[in-house]
């Protein structure tokens, strides 16, 4: 009972994780019907920006601002040299060059800064809280104390406020929301850079838990497409849902199943309850259902 | 006052639906700009409202003033911030938004809270309908409540001109009556200026100060509503009959007849 507990929670923490970077990829496929296939990357490039801030001696509160900063920056150069100058080409144009732009991502950050794990600072005591009987490492909770904080926020942010609602009228209809005055290309903006910053604090989160940055946190980040097609592209509950599902499955199944058929069912158990459940829900667990009204 | 001279209008490069149009909406008044399916009624209020853009559409000649200042060439969101605002044809509410969150965004570009809040129950005001509908997902209203709620979106910008795009459309005779006297209301109580385009001839004049028919890209008459009103052609083939069908040959010798008009 203790290891599926522990199995479980440990599935939680990085689920929250998933369900964060998965949030990012919602925003963009809402706001602009563009599949992010750079949102990996963005995630590696803050781990690693991160880390070399740290390295450079900048206290880890300001290394997380800072690489916020620069992820807002990274989502505006996005809309500003990508976005803008695509505008009128067919969607599935701009998706091929996020496949491109993630390559290109990928080989910068890994020409800059190797293949080799770069370790982040130890920023919490080693020895874990007690949750009853089940011992946690600080670490986790912190992140999934993090992860949560930012869903929740997130998720007011777009029930609540003038610019949430503003980016999910752009999300239904381009053309209406002009006619409102709000300016699409700004809603464009906005979504790739919350979609980078979200990403970016995944990143470091994960290398935290993880003990540092390296290469295979870009494939980390390509599980939240597992992730948002099980939520539903289109809905941040999904991604929510969709991220602690895909966790707590991939644990589990690297726990129990992973001993007796010798490794891999991690990887591959969150694809397979994926085409299960598209079979009996096309459109995700929370997939967009278009009004019909009677 | 919006002014309109020699406009032309172009999609994709190639097809010229505006020929030269040239209409003048003075401050404060309702005008009417009429016409048959396709004459360009929509595309006019698009120049305006700049929403052509993003129909590749283009204005290529002529210019568009409002209050004194050139507009074409401006983007959307500028043009409602200077002031005029489009209801686009067909209502076009965002359906996956709360009837509260659709009236939200009508203020977008507003930052004044108290007048906001004001705002919002002048619109419950001319529409109570729409004040038990609040928490209530725009897709699901009937067109009737879905018009009112397209139109609260407009009064919630505080525009000074309104471009509205065949309110009537697909509304009963009982609702479209509704909606004219509150559109009538509107443009007194706050004095919004007006820019009614209908295929509805006889509710349209019922409440417009001045009318213009256009055809083809172009205006064939203009004149106060009661002249227009009077006009053989018109009296023919706008208001006469209920049904607005008309036979080919019918048109075609209003075709004839049209040229003697200006
Ligand atoms: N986005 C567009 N691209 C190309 N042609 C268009 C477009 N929108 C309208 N048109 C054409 O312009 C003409 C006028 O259309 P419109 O302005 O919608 O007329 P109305 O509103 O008077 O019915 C029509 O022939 C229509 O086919
Ligand atoms: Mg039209």
């Amino acid at each position: 009972m203790d290891f599926f507990l522990q199995l479980a929670l440990n599935g939680v923490v990085v689920g929250s994780i998933y369900a964060l970077v998965a949030l990012g990829f919602v925003i963009i496929y809402k706001s602009s019907g563009v599949l992010n296939f750079a949102q990996g990357e963005f995630l590696l490039l803050g781990a690693y920006v991160f880390w070399a801030l740290v390295e450079g001696r900048a206290p880890w509160p300001y290394a997380v601002a800072l690489t916020v900063l620069f992820s807002i920056l990274l989502g505006l150069a996005m809309e500003r040299l990508i976005l803008r100058p695509m505008i009128g080409e067919p969607i599935i144009s701009v998706i091929m060059v996020t496949l491109g732009l993630s390559s290109m991502l990928r080989a910068i950050v890994l020409g800059a800064w190797g293949t080799d794990t770069r370790p982040y600072p130890a920023l919490f005591a080693s020895e874990p809280v007690f949750l009853g009987p089940l011992p946690v490492s600080r670490g986790y909770l912190f992140s999934m104390f993090v992860a949560a904080l930012l869903l929740a926020s997130f998720t007011l942010f777009f029930r609540y406020s003038r610019v949430g609602i503003a980016m999910r009228a752009t999300a239904f209809s381009q053309e209406v929301a002009q006619s409102m005055g709000i300016s699409v290309r700004r809603i464009f903006a906005v979504s790739w850079s919350i979609a980078a910053v979200v990403s970016a604090l995944g990143g470091i989160l994960l290398g935290e838990l993880r003990g540092g940055a390296d290469g295979s946190l870009a494939i980390l980040g390509l599980k939240t497409l597992p992730v948002v097609i099980l939520g539903g592209l289109d809905s941040i509950q999904g991604a929510i849902v969709g991220g602690l599902i895909v966790g707590v499955l991939e644990n589990l199944a690297g726990g129990y199943l992973d001993p007796i058929m010798g490794g891999g069912v991690k990887e591959v158990a969150p694809f397979a309850v994926l085409v299960l459940i598209l079979m009996i829900k096309p459109y995700g667990l929370f997939g967009k259902v278009k009004i019909e009204r009677v | 006052m919006l002014r309109l001279k020699n406009v032309e209008v172009i999609y994709d490069d190639v097809i010229l639906v505006l020929k030269g149009l040239s209409l003048e909406v003075p401050s404060g008044r309702i005008v009417a700009l009429l016409g048959p399916n396709g004459a360009g009624k929509s595309t006019t209020l698009k120049a305006i409202s700049g929403l052509l853009l993003s129909e590749e559409g283009e204005v290529t000649d002529g210019a568009i003033e409002f209050e004194g200042q050139r507009i074409d060439r401006l983007l959307p969101e500028e043009i409602v911030r200077r002031g005029v605002f489009q209801v686009m044809e067909g209502r076009r509410v965002f359906e996956d938004l709360t009837v509260d969150e659709n009236i939200t965004m009508g203020g977008f570009i507003r930052s004044d809270r108290a007048g906001l809040k004001r705002d919002r129950d002048l619109c419950f005001d001319y529409f109570p309908q729409l004040k038990t509908l609040r928490g209530k997902l725009a897709g699901y209203l009937s067109g009737g409540e879905q018009q009112m709620l397209a139109i609260s979106r407009a009064l919630m910008a505080r525009p000074r001109c309104i471009l509205l795009d065949e309110p009537s459309l697909g509304l009963s005779p009982k609702l479209v009556q509704e909606i004219f006297a509150i559109i009538r209301r509107i443009n007194e109580q706050e004095k919004t200026t007006i820019l009614l385009v209908e295929q509805n001839a006889r509710q349209a004049l019922a409440i417009a100060h001045f009318a213009y028919l256009m055809e083809n890209g172009r205006v064939v008459l203009e004149g106060e509503t009661e002249k227009v009103k009077n006009n053989e052609d018109v009296k023919e083939f706008y208001l006469g009959g209920a049904g607005e069908k008309r036979n080919y040959k019918a048109v075609k010798s209003y075709r004839r007849r049209k040229r003697w008009l200006s």
